[in-house]
């Protein structure tokens, strides 16, 4: 198992990562981990763009062959883009799921907001646990 | 429902250290640590419709019935007739039921000599099975062994034969070769059955514990690989076969779970257990059916979700991602009537599916 979670990322305690694109948005996804719990990805149903959403609301689900995995907001804001790329390609999750296989994009309430997230290192720990 | 928690310790097979070697992914089930993948469901579910793959599926419950009334008592036991195998080696699939109809377990016997019948049954029901076979076996002259000295491996694919028999003498390869579909046969220490839970061409094979790590190595080196339970799951809901506790169970009958063909109504004399049962449900009109659906929307389909039919509600009772099919596939219990389409409601919303025959993929092929 990866251990390599970048460390410009923010994570969330239900595996989802947060970049901070710099201009009030921020991109997510799920984490090396969280894919590889997931196993195959075949279906994702993404978040309604323009919704609002609060921290921890469930705005989407990933379905792999295994199982339906909910998705959830990491914190409050409005949704900006999707990756409609997942469409076509669900499989981008597992093969790149810090890069091609990024999910939403949001513009957060507070980018404050952000501190309240884990790092890479207390995410890691967080998924040793 | 079965009783799946039979030991609190989880139970290894033989071939658990070579599971850890291939990075199988190990979960527990039905008391047993298996592998569920080896890295991706997806590829092993393909290596096995296009290549070859094995599964360990040690932890089947084997038993050999020896005696002269074992015929006798396999007829009154079992929904289907032994009486139809009359050359030996010949397998057959049939329903175990209880007296109203139910369905105990489904199982696969070979009929080897008049008084030497093999059963194989599924894990997760082993308890419940041997109590209830036990229990109707009191009155009739026969002994019952469990094998638990045997393991087995599936060998499944378009080039499972080819590559087991590259691991046999010329001999062995040839009588081994020589198996008709569902014949089975005793080649020195090890059982080949032509036989599957994929849909593919293949062997199970039935091999002693202290030889089944060394086999596996050999199949590995001819370049069959492993396959884990996840892909076993996938490949034989694209076979339509069913999964006891899943599609059908004490509270199901076989006429509602898929399974008609598989009960001899003839002799009409022959009274098996569940035949007045079943006879009952048969003048009283069956009132559902076991069908295959296709998702026609973008999502996948599951287990105990709603399917809604003019006709009546029905529940999905097997659902996943079709990876040979690239769409999502179920098995359902319908109401009779219902056909063509339906309707399947995936956390909220209608979601069209079409009704087809529970049957998806054979031999690396849409059936569709």
């Amino acid at each position: 198992m990866s251990n390599e979670n970048p460390s410009d990322l923010k994570y969330t305690n239900t595996h989802e990562w947060v970049r901070d694109n710099g201009d009030g948005t921020v991109t997510i996804g799920i984490t090396e981990h969280a894919q590889d719990l997931l196993g195959d990805v075949v279906f994702v149903e993404l978040p309604e763009l323009e919704s609002s959403l609060t921290a921890e609301e469930n705005c989407g689900v990933i379905e792999s062959v295994k199982a339906a995995s909910d998705m959830y907001a990491p914190l409050e804001g409005e949704v900006t883009e999707v990756n409609e790329e997942l469409d076509g390609e669900p499989e981008l999750i597992n093969t790149a799921p810090f890069g091609e296989g990024w999910i939403f994009s949001m513009k957060l309430k507070s980018m404050a907001d952000l501190e309240e997230l884990m790092d890479a290192d207390a995410y890691e720990a967080f998924c040793q646990e | 429902m079965p009783d799946t928690s039979q030991n609190t310790t989880p139970q290894r097979t033989p071939l658990y250290d070579k599971h850890l070697e291939s990075e199988g992914k190990i979960v527990d089930f039905a008391g047993w640590e298996m592998p569920i993948n080896y890295g991706s469901q997806v590829k092993e579910h393909n290596q096995v419709r296009e290549d070859a793959g094995m599964f360990d599926v040690s932890h089947m419950v084997v038993l050999d019935f020896h005696g002269k009334d074992v015929k006798r008592f396999l007829q009154y036991l079992l929904a289907n007739d032994v009486a139809k195998l009359k050359d030996s080696g010949k397998a057959l699939y049939s329903g175990m039921l209880n007296e109203t109809g139910g369905v105990i377990d489904d199982l696969i016997v070979y009929y080897l000599s008049d008084d030497f019948y093999r059963m194989v049954v599924n894990a997760a029901t082993r308890v419940n099975d041997l109590q209830w076979i036990n229990q109707q076996a009191k009155d009739f002259d026969l002994e019952i062994k469990e094998r638990d000295d045997l393991a087995m491996i599936a060998v499944q694919g378009p080039n499972a034969r080819e590559k087991t028999h590259s691991l046999l003498t010329a001999e062995n390869a040839t009588k081994v070769s020589a198996l008709k579909p569902f014949f089975g046969c005793q080649v020195d220490e090890i059982f080949f059955a032509r036989t599957g839970y994929t849909g593919e061409d293949g062997y199970e094979i039935m091999i002693l514990n202290d030889d089944v790590a060394d086999f596996w190595d050999k199949l590995l080196s001819s370049g069959v690989k492993p396959i884990g339970l996840g892909a076993r799951d996938t490949l034989r809901l694209e076979a339509g076969m069913n999964l006891y506790g899943t599609d059908m169970d004490e509270t199901i009958s076989p006429l509602s779970a898929g399974m008609a063909w598989t009960i001899a109504w003839e002799p009409s004399e022959r009274d098996f257990i569940g035949r007045k049962a079943l006879e009952t449900l048969k003048s009283e009109g069956i009132k559902h059916k076991l069908v295959g659906l296709i998702l026609e929307d973008k999502g996948v389909l599951r287990g105990h979700q709603k399917v809604v039919t003019e006709f009546g509600d029905g529940e999905i009772t097997s659902g996943s991602f079709s990876p040979t099919l690239g769409l999502s596939i179920a098995l359902a219990r319908v109401p009779t009537e219902a056909k063509d389409k339906c309707h399947v409601e995936i956390r909220g919303k209608h979601l069209s599916a079409k009704i087809v025959k529970p049957q998806f993929v054979r031999n690396g092929k849409s059936v569709l």
